[in-house]
Formats: structure tokens, C-alpha cells, sequence
């Protein structure tokens, strides 16, 4: 089976990009869950603010989720545009 | 190097067995540690009824075990099950049942170990509490196991079906992709499942009266905890049930290797980080019953937001898979 350059570019890029999403998903998954944790213990400490520390946290996984989506973005463009 | 059909058959299914024993048996090994740690700190802390501690123990580390010996059976039959005609595509299936149930018993054994632990130190310090402690211990370890049965029933049916006259490229690759998608994504999911039921059994030491909410919310945020092994286990039956069409590209058998390797590092995140939700969640039910329902809420916000890099490794799976 000859292999033409091509075709092992386009083979690499798409293992590229399924390990581009699988390995970053890992991150924000775990980060975000710690974010989690830690706001349904302040919860429990403290339930009047809730509806302050229900935000914090949303603001908080927010930011975690970027590096996320840096990698979706990475893995569609290694799908459709290279 | 002109390689038998059978001779590489026989490599893939060796092989395929000592991934899934050596792997297999990871797990099992770290969480029944856990159980047995936490069970000398709880005779040090109350012997005089370190018989029922010891009882508690054994139990808790049998339900840990359970995953190794799926993996031990799946390893048997690769070695010495007869596999009829072998064909390229044999070899490649057994290579994939090999990963899918190694992988997948590491989550679920190191996962099953908390809730024993914690069962056991929470009878040394609420010995009135010790059959509440262990039914919750059988229930949280119970739910655990599930990525690990998932993980199971893919490795027989690779192993086991007849998948007919499907070309080799690219299924060769659909079948390895498979079993990644499945082993993998079966460890977040059992160590997150794990992280929650140890949380309740510790809760449920601390305060026995509240057991019914503390079991409750350890349900639900362990169902929550699983959906990425679940995600797992549909791009792993999508790749195993699809026919392909035959092609001679390198490209289409390295799109579906590379779906499964997305959908199976994707779920261990979002599976842990659920388990960690779910496991502060728990915790502060157990100290603050009143406010379950809040408390609840603020679990299934924060599992929804952690969950959302899972879905977006399965949505490029499928990309990979139906529209490269």
C-alpha cells in the first residue's frame, strides 16, 4: 500500500485532533468539579448566599471551561480547515 | 515479514489479555488499599469492636475486587478460548476487548474503595449506625462497578460477535477505537461514582438521622457522575455496529481511532469532576439537611457546566465518524 503524503496528513490530523479534544476535555472536567465541591460546601456553610455563590461559581467554571474550548476550536480546525 | 493470519490473532489476543489482567488489576488493588487503610484507623480508634470493622471491611474490598475479576475472565478467554477462523479483524477485536476492559476496571476499583473505607471508619466512630453504614457502603459501591460492567459487556461482544463480512479497513480501526472509547472514558466515571458514595457513608456516620437525603443526593449525583461512561459506551457501539464502507486511505481507519480516543480521554475529566461535585454536595447534606434542595440544585448547575467538555468530545467523535 503505497501512501501518498497527503494522505498521512490528513491521518495525522485527524488522531491530532481526537487527541487534541479527548486529553483537553481531562482539565476542565476535573477543574470544573472542584469548582463545584467547593460551592456546594460554601453552600452548606452558608446557605443564605446562595444565589452570590451559585454566580461565583458559574464565573468560575466559566473561565476553567476556556482552555476547553481553545482545544474544540484546535480539533475542528484540524477536521475541516487543514 | 510475512505475518500468519493466526500467528497475529494469537499476538493480538496474548496481548489483548495482559492489558486487561495487568490493567485490570490496578484499580481493584489501590481501592481495596484505601479500605484497609481506613480500616486500621478505625480499630486504632475503637477496637473493642474491631469485629464488626474487620467484617466490613472484607465485604467492601469483595465489591472492589469484582472489577478485577471481570477483567481476569475477559483474560482468560483471550488466552484460551477458541476464536474459530481467524481473520485480521479477529485480531484487532481482541486487541480492543482487551483495552476496553482494562481501562474500564481502573475507575471503577480505586472508585469502590472510598465508600468501604469510609463505611468502616464510620462504624468506629457511630457503632449504633453500622447496618445503615454498610447498606449505604453495598449501594454506592454497587452503582461504582457500573463503567466496569459497561466496559465488560464491550469486551464479549468484541470478542464474541460475528461482525460477517465487513471489510478490514477501516474496521480494524472502528473496533481498537471501540474498545478505547470504552475503557477510557469507564475510569473518570467510576472513580467520580466512588468520590460521592465515599461522601455519603461519611456523612451517614456523622449524622445517622439524615441517611434518607444523604442516600438521595449520593443517587443522583452518581447517576449525573456516570453519563460520560455512558457517552462512552454509545461512540463505542457506534463504532462497533456501523458498517463502513471498504476504503484504502490511511486517513478514514485514523478518523475512527481517532474518535474513540476523544470520546475516551473526554469522559475522564467531566467523570471525575462530576464524582467531586456530587462528593461536596453529599458531604454538606450530611451537615445541613435543611437545605437539601439548594444544595441539590447547586450540584446538578455545577455537574451540567463540568459535564460540557464531555459533550464536546463525543460531538467531534461523531464528526470523526460520520461526516470526515
Amino acid at each position: 500500500m503505497a501512501i501518498e503524503g497527503v494522505e498521512i496528513v490528513k491521518a495525522a490530523g485527524y488522531i491530532g485532533a481526537g487527541l487534541a479534544m479527548g486529553l483537553g476535555a481531562i482539565g476542565p472536567g476535573v477543574g470544573e468539579g472542584m469548582v463545584a465541591a467547593k460551592a456546594c460546601e460554601a453552600i452548606g456553610r452558608n446557605p443564605q448566599e446562595a444565589g452570590l455563590l451559585t454566580r461565583t461559581m458559574l464565573v468560575g467554571q466559566a473561565v476553567s471551561e476556556s482552555t476547553g474550548i481553545y482545544s474544540l476550536v484546535v480539533a475542528l480546525l484540524l477536521l475541516f480547515v487543514v | 515479514m510475512g505475518l500468519e493470519v493466526e500467528t497475529a490473532v494469537k499476538i493480538a489476543a496474548y496481548t489483548g489479555g495482559g492489558i486487561a489482567m495487568g490493567l485490570g488489576a490496578v484499580g481493584a488493588a489501590i481501592g481495596e488499599g484505601y479500605t484497609a487503610a481506613r480500616a486500621n484507623l478505625a480499630v486504632s480508634r475503637n477496637p473493642e469492636i474491631s469485629g464488626d470493622i474487620f467484617k466490613n471491611m472484607l465485604v467492601g474490598q469483595a465489591i472492589a475486587e469484582s472489577a478485577s475479576i471481570f477483567a481476569l475472565v475477559i483474560a482468560i478467554l483471550l488466552l484460551f478460548m477458541n476464536t474459530g477462523t481467524p481473520t485480521m479483524l479477529k485480531a484487532a477485536a481482541f486487541l480492543g476487548a482487551g483495552f476496553s476492559m482494562g481501562f474500564g476496571a481502573i475507575g471503577s476499583g480505586i472508585g469502590s474503595g472510598y465508600p468501604g473505607g469510609e463505611a468502616c471508619y464510620g462504624i468506629s466512630e457511630q457503632p449504633a449506625a453500622g447496618s445503615q453504614l454498610t447498606t449505604n457502603m453495598l449501594i454506592g459501591s454497587a452503582v461504582c462497578q457500573t463503567p466496569a460492567i459497561f466496559s465488560m459487556v464491550v469486551a464479549l461482544m468484541l470478542i464474541f460477535i460475528d461482525f460477517g463480512n465487513v471489510p478490514l479497513t477501516p474496521t480494524w480501526a472502528a473496533f481498537m477505537g471501540a474498545g478505547l472509547s470504552m475503557g477510557l472514558a469507564a475510569i473518570g466515571s467510576g472513580y467520580g461514582g466512588g468520590l460521592a458514595a465515599g461522601a455519603s457513608c461519611e456523612g451517614i456516620a456523622r449524622t445517622p438521622q439524615t441517611a434518607a437525603s444523604v442516600t438521595t443526593i449520593m443517587l443522583v449525583g452518581q447517576a449525573v457522575a456516570q453519563t460520560p461512561a455512558i457517552f462512552g459506551l454509545l461512540v463505542s457501539f457506534i463504532l462497533m455496529f456501523k458498517s463502513f464502507p471498504e476504503s484504502s486511505a490511511l486517513a478514514t481507519p485514523m478518523a475512527l481511532l481517532g474518535a474513540g480516543l476523544c470520546m475516551g480521554f473526554g469522559g475522564i475529566g467531566p467523570g471525575i469532576g462530576n464524582g467531586m461535585a456530587a462528593e461536596g454536595a453529599v458531604r454538606w447534606v450530611a451537615r445541613n439537611v435543611e437545605h437539601a434542595n439548594d444544595l441539590m440544585r447547586i450540584m446538578l448547575v455545577g455537574q451540567a457546566v463540568s459535564q460540557s467538555t464531555a459533550i464536546y468530545a463525543m460531538v467531534i467523535s461523531l464528526v470523526l465518524i460520520f461526516v470526515v
